[in-house]
C-alpha cells in the first residue's frame, strides 16, 4: 500500500513558554524548540505499522522551508521511505484551504492508496484532512483510532462521546485523520537521525506540483489571523496560589463543592 | 597407596574397565565443554585481559577467599566449608582416580609423613563436606529459604536439580571413604601397616563397621566403593555443565575476567572510539550473539544463590525484575539454542521472548546485586546494553520519550529553557554575599558547581543548590555554576541506553567545563558525580559536595551549632554515592560532627543500601509494581528508630518525600539532604566579619 502522510513542524508545546510577541502578531519564536506535531507522529507511525503488515511504501510530506526538514528527517528516521518537502516562496501565509490545495496538487502528481493527517495540529485548526479530501474527492473519516486493512478498503474505527467507538467501513483510496493514542510511536535518537543524514529530501515548488499561486499562500487565503493574545482572565476562572499540597487540597474542596465528586 | 594385593587385586583386573570409564568420562566432559563455548565464540568482544595482577588480586580475595560469602552467614559458611573442602580432597581424588590405572600412584609431595597429614585432613575434609551436603539438603527440602523460591512466571522450582546435585556430592564423599575405609580395615585385619584415619572422621567411622567383615566382602565393598566413586565423579563432572554446578568449573575464569571500573557503564562496542559510533551497525543487546563472552561466561556461572534478588529494590517493590532470572533465562537460552547435541538456531530476539521489556526498565542500576554477588556477575552492563538494543529498535516507553526528546533540544529532561537554568541562584542574594558567579566567560573561578539538571529545575530541589552554594561561600570557596551553558550530565541518559544523546551531552559539558577554566568541579549531586567522574574524560577533579564538608570539618573550619528536638536521624547512602563510589563515611562523619545529633544505621545502609526508587530518567518511567521503592525504605527508617532521613541526593530527596506522604508518614517523618542540615546548623566563621549584615548563611 502506497501511503502519505502529511506532518507538520509545530513549537512544542512541552518544552516552549509559549509568548506573545511585542507586536501580538505571533508568539515568541526566538528560542522556541520545534517537533513534528504530535497528532502527526502518531499518522506516520501508524502509516509504518501497515506498511509493515501489508507491504508498501511510506512517504511523509510536509509543506514548508528548509527548517522543516527537520521533521521529515526524523520521520526518515523513524523509518519512512521517503520525505517530500513542498516549499515555495508563494506558499507562505496559506491558509488551511491552501494547505489543503498544495497537498491536494501534490498528491494528484503520485498514487497513494492511503492519505493520513494527524488529527489536528497544536497550532492549526483541524481543517486540512477534510478538505484535501473533499479537493481529491476522496472518503474521508475524521478521529481515527484503529485501522484495519481489507482488500480495498479499511475497516477504521473512531472514538464518540462518553468512550464508545464505532466502524466504519470506507473506500481506498480515502483520507484519514489519526487521532493521537492510535498507537504507541516509535522513539527516533540522535543515532537514527544521524544514519539518514545524507538522504535526499527533495524540495517541490509550485510549478513542480503544478498549483495555482494565486490560490495558496497570502494571495490565496480568505482566512486570515488578525489578532493573537492570551484571553484575559475571565470571573469564572480562580488562580489557586499556594504550595502544591494546598493546591491540590483546594481543588478537591473545589471539585466536591461543585458536586464533582460524589 | 601401598595396597595389599588380596584386596585390591581387583583394581590391577579392572584396569580396562576404569581405563575405559577415564577416557570416556574425560571425552564427554571435553565434549560438552566445548559445545558450551561455541556461544562465547559467536559473542561479542571484551577487553579482559588487561592488569593482570589485579585480576589475580579480585581471584585471591573472591575466590579462594570467598570473599562475599559470609554476607548471607548461614549458607556463606557452609559454602566456605564446602569450596575449602573441595579444594582440599581435590589432590585425593584425581589419586584414587589415577589409581584405577596404576595402583601404586602416590601424588608427588603427598607420600611420607605430609601424605598422612594430608589423608588425615581430607578424611575430616570429605566429612565435612558430607555433613553439609546434608544439612543442605534439609535446609532445601524442610526449611525452604525464600530466596530459592521461583515464581511460577520463570518456570518451575530448582530445589530437586539442586538436592540431586547435593546427594551427587554425598555419594561422593561416602564413596571415597568406604574405600579408604575398607581398605584400611582389610590392612588391618591383615595385620599390615594401616593408614591412620581421623578420628570420628566418615572414613574411620565407616573403618569401625566394617572391622570384622570378611575380607571377601570387603573385596567387594572396596571394588564397588571404587566404582561408585569413578562413575560418579565423571557423572558430575559431564553433568555439572548443565545446571548451576557450572560455576565450579567457571568460576575462577568468572572472576578473574571480572569487572574491574566500579560505576562506570561498558562501551557500546569494545575496541569502537566513540567517534566511530556511527559506523556499528546495530547498537547494544538485540539477540544472544550480541551479549559479550564475558556476559555469556556470567550466564554459565550464575549458582542461581538468590542473593542479587533477595536485595534488589526493584524486586522486593514487585517490579517485574529479579536479577538473577536474568542469568537463569539466558543460560536457559543458551543451553537450548546451543545444544550439547545437535546443530546450533539462533539470532532470535530476546526482548519479547525470554526478557520483557518492563523487565529491563524495571533497573535503577542502584547495584545492590552486583554488590552481593559472590561470583562477581555484571548486571547493569547488560541492562545498559539490552536498552540500547531497544533504544536503536525505536522501542522506547512514551513516558521516557518526551525526556529524552527534551534532553536532545533542551538539554534537561523538563523542557525548559536554557536560559532559565540559573535561575534558581539569582535569589537569596547567593551571588552578592555567598560569591557564587554564572561562568559565562565574563567571571572565572577556581571551582565549578556543577548543578544538574533536577537541582536547577526542580522547585524543591532547587533549597539543595542554594544549600550548596552557601556552604561553599561559607568555606571561601572562589567558585561558580556554569548556568545556560551547563545541560544535563547525562549520567541516566547512559544508563537508559541512549549512548549518541549521552555522547552529546557529555562533548557539550565537557567543552563547558574547560572554556570555564576551573581547577576543580564539586557536585550536589551523585550522580552527576559519577558522571564526572567515570564517563567524562578530561575534565578537572569531582567531588562530592559531602567530602568537601567532611574535609572541612575534619580541619575545623566548619562548626555547627547543636540539633534542637530531640530527633533521630539515619543516613540514606544514594546508591550513586555509596555503592558506586564508596563514600560512605564523609556524610557520616559530618552528621557526627553535628552535636547533639542522634544518629542510628538502617538494616540496610553502606554496599547494601535500599534504593529510594532511581535517579534521573527513572522519574518519569512508570513502571509496573506492587509498591514503591521509597516506600519500603521509608519504613526501613521508621523500623530502625529514625523520623529524619538525611539523604545526600537530589533524587533521593524527590523519591523519598513523595514515599513519605504515600506511606501516610507525614509529620512523623522528614527526610532532607545533607546540605540543607549543615546549611541550618552552621555557625558562621570570623571570614564573614567585615560584613556581618550579609553574612552568607542567610
Amino acid at each position: 500500500m502506497e501511503i502519505l502522510v502529511c506532518a507538520r513542524r509545530v513549537p512544542d508545546t512541552s518544552e516552549n513558554e509559549i509568548e506573545i510577541n511585542a507586536a501580538g502578531s505571533d508568539i515568541e519564536r526566538d528560542e522556541v524548540v520545534y517537533s513534528i506535531n504530535e497528532a502527526d507522529n502518531y499518522a506516520v507511525e501508524e502509516a509504518l505499522q501497515i506498511r509493515d503488515r501489508v507491504g508498501g511504501n511510506v512517504t511523509v510530506v510536509t509543506v514548508g522551508n528548509e527548517d522543516d526538514e527537520e521533521i521529515l528527517r526524523r520521520q526518515l528516521a523513524m523509518g519512512a521511505n521517503q520525505a517530500v518537502l513542498l516549499s515555495d516562496d508563494s506558499f507562505s501565509g496559506s491558509d488551511g484551504r491552501g494547505i489543503a490545495a498544495i497537498l491536494a496538487a501534490f498528491v494528484q502528481k503520485g498514487h497513494y492508496d492511503l492519505i493520513l493527517t494527524g488529527v489536528q495540529a497544536d497550532d492549526g485548526g483541524a481543517q486540512v484532512g477534510g478538505m484535501l479530501a473533499a479537493m481529491l474527492d476522496y472518503p474521508f473519516a475524521s478521529l481515527a483510532n484503529s485501522i484495519q486493512v481489507g482488500e480495498g478498503k479499511l475497516r477504521v474505527s473512531r472514538e464518540i462521546e462518553s468512550g464508545n467507538r464505532e466502524i466504519n467501513e470506507i473506500d481506498l483510496p480515502c483520507v484519514l485523520s489519526i487521532q493521537t493514542g492510535i498507537n504507541e510511536p516509535r522513539y527516533v535518537g540522535m543515532r537514527g537521525i544521524r544514519q539518514v543524514a545524507s538522504v535526499p529530501i527533495p524540495a517541490l515548488g509550485a510549478a513542480d506540483v503544478g498549483v495555482d499561486q494565486t490560490a495558496v499562500g497570502d494571495a490565496g487565503a480568505r482566512v486570515k489571523r488578525v489578532d493573537y493574545f492570551v484571553p484575559a482572565l475571565s470571573k469564572g476562572a480562580q488562580i489557586l496560589h499556594g504550595s502544591r499540597e494546598e493546591n491540590a487540597d483546594q481543588v478537591l474542596e473545589l471539585v466536591a463543592a461543585k458536586g464533582g465528586l460524589k | 597407596m601401598d595396597l595389599p594385593a588380596q584386596i585390591t587385586d581387583w583394581l590391577v583386573a579392572g584396569r580396562p574397565l576404569f581405563l575405559t570409564i577415564h577416557v570416556v568420562g574425560v571425552a564427554c566432559f571435553a565434549y560438552i565443554v566445548t559445545r558450551r563455548l561455541v556461544p562465547l565464540l559467536h559473542a561479542q568482544r571484551d577487553f579482559r585481559f588487561d592488569r593482570p595482577l589485579t585480576r589475580l588480586g579480585k581471584v585471591l580475595k573472591f575466590w579462594l577467599g570467598q570473599w562475599k560469602h559470609p554476607r548471607y552467614k548461614f549458607a556463606g559458611a557452609f559454602h566456605i566449608l564446602v569450596f575449602a573442602g573441595f579444594l582440599l580432597l581435590a589432590a585425593r581424588a584425581f589419586t584414587v582416580l589415577i589409581v584405577g590405572v596404576s595402583e601404586n600412584f602416590v601424588m608427588p609431595g603427598l607420600s611420607g609423613k605430609t601424605g598422612q597429614v594430608y589423608d588425615i585432613v581430607t578424611d575430616y575434609a570429605a566429612t565435612v563436606v558430607f555433613l553439609c551436603m546434608v544439612v543442605l539438603a534439609v535446609r532445601r527440602l524442610v526449611f525452604k529459604p525464600a530466596r530459592y523460591a521461583v515464581p511460577a512466571k520463570y518456570g518451575q522450582g530448582h530445589a530437586a536439580d539442586a538436592v540431586f546435585l547435593l546427594g551427587l556430592i554425598a555419594v561422593l564423599m561416602v564413596a571415597d571413604s568406604l574405600f579408604a575405609a575398607s581398605t584400611a580395615a582389610a590392612h588391618a585385619q591383615h595385620d599390615q601397616p594401616t593408614e591412620t584415619l581421623a578420628v570420628l572422621s566418615l572414613p574411620w567411622m565407616l573403618k569401625a563397621l566394617l572391622a570384622a567383615m570378611p575380607l571377601t566382602t570387603l573385596r567387594e565393598i572396596n571394588a564397588t566403593a571404587y566404582l561408585v566413586h569413578e562413575v560418579t565423579f565423571y557423572f558430575l563432572l559431564c553433568y555439572r555443565p548443565f545446571g548451576i554446578q557450572f560455576h565450579v568449573e567457571t568460576s575462577l575464569f568468572s572472576i578473574y575476567f571480572a569487572k574491574l571500573d566500579r560505576g562506570t557503564v561498558k562501551p557500546v562496542q569494545w575496541g569502537v572510539p566513540d567517534e566511530k559510533l556511527d559506523q556499528v551497525k546495530s547498537f547494544g543487546v538485540k539477540t544472544f550473539e550480541d551479549f559479550t563472552w564475558k556476559h555469556m561466561l556470567d550466564f554459565y556461572s550464575c549458582a542461581d544463590c538468590g542473593r542479587c534478588a533477595d536485595q534488589c529494590p526493584a524486586n522486593a517493590a514487585g517490579r517485574p525484575l529479579a536479577p538473577r532470572f536474568l542469568n537463569i533465562k539466558a543460560r536457559d537460552y543458551a543451553f537450548q539454542h546451543y545444544p550439547v547435541l545437535g546443530k546450533a538456531h539462533n539470532h532470535e530476539p530476546l526482548i519479547g521472548t525470554i526478557y520483557s521489556e518492563d523487565e529491563i526498565w524495571s533497573c535503577t542500576t542502584c547495584g545492590a546485586c552486583e554488590a552481593e554477588c559472590p561470583l562477581l556477575v555484571e548486571y547493569i552492563d547488560k541492562i545498559v546494553d539490552l536498552r540500547r538494543g531497544m533504544i536503536d529498535d525505536g522501542n522506547v516507553p512514551q513516558s521516557l520519550q518526551k525526556p529524552l526528546k527534551a534532553l536532545e533540544s533542551r538539554g534537561n529532561p523538563y523542557g525548559k529553557m536554557e536560559k532559565k537554568r540559573a535561575d534558581w541562584a539569582k535569589s537569596e542574594g547567593l551571588q552578592q554575599d555567598c560569591g557564587l558567579k554564572i561562568l559565562d566567560g565574563k567571571n572565572g573561578a577556581t571551582t565549578l558547581y556543577f548543578v544538574d539538571s533536577i537541582t536547577s529545575f526542580d522547585d524543591r530541589m532547587q533549597s539543595i543548590g542554594r544549600a550548596t552554594a552557601r556552604i561553599l561561600g561559607e568555606i571561601g570557596e572562589n567558585f561558580g555554576i556554569l548556568g545556560s551553558a551547563e545541560k544535563d550530565s547525562g549520567h541516566e541518559v547512559r544508563r537508559f541506553g541512549e549512548e549518541m544523546l549521552f555522547l552529546a551531552l557529555r562533548d557539550h559539558n565537557t567543552d563547558s567545563i574547560r572554556e570555564s577554566g576551573v581547577k576543580r568541579i564539586v557536585t550536589s549531586d551523585p550522580h552527576a558525580y559519577n558522571a564526572l567522574k567515570h564517563d567524562y574524560k578530561d575534565v578537572p577533579p569531582v567531588e562530592h559536595i559531602s567530602q568537601v564538608i567532611a574535609r572541612e570539618v575534619k580541619a575545623s573550619n566548619l562548626q555547627f551549632r547543636p540539633v534542637e528536638g530531640g530527633n533521630v536521624y539515619a543516613y540514606h547512602d544514594p546508591c550513586y554515592l555509596g555503592r558506586h563510589n564508596e563514600v560512605y563515611d564523609d556524610p557520616r562523619s559530618v552528621l557526627d560532627a553535628i552535636p547533639g545529633l542522634k544518629r542510628v544505621e538502617m538494616k540496610r545502609s553502606r554496599d547494601r543500601s535500599f534504593c529510594c526508587g532511581g535517579g534521573g530518567l527513572m522519574l518519569f518511567y512508570e513502571p509496573k509494581e506492587e509498591q514503591r521503592m521509597g516506600v519500603l525504605r521509608v519504613r526501613m527508617a521508621s523500623d530502625a528508630g529514625a523520623n529524619v532521613i538525611v539523604t545526600a541526593c537530589p533524587f533521593c530527596m524527590a523519591n523519598i518525600e513523595d514515599a513519605i506522604k504515600v506511606a501516610g508518614m507525614e509529620g512523623k517523618m522528614t527526610v532532607m539532604d545533607l546540605t540543607e542540615l549543615v546549611d541550618q546548623q552552621i555557625v558562621h566563621q570570623a571570614r564573614k566579619e567585615e560584613s556581618v549584615t550579609a553574612t552568607c548563611g542567610g
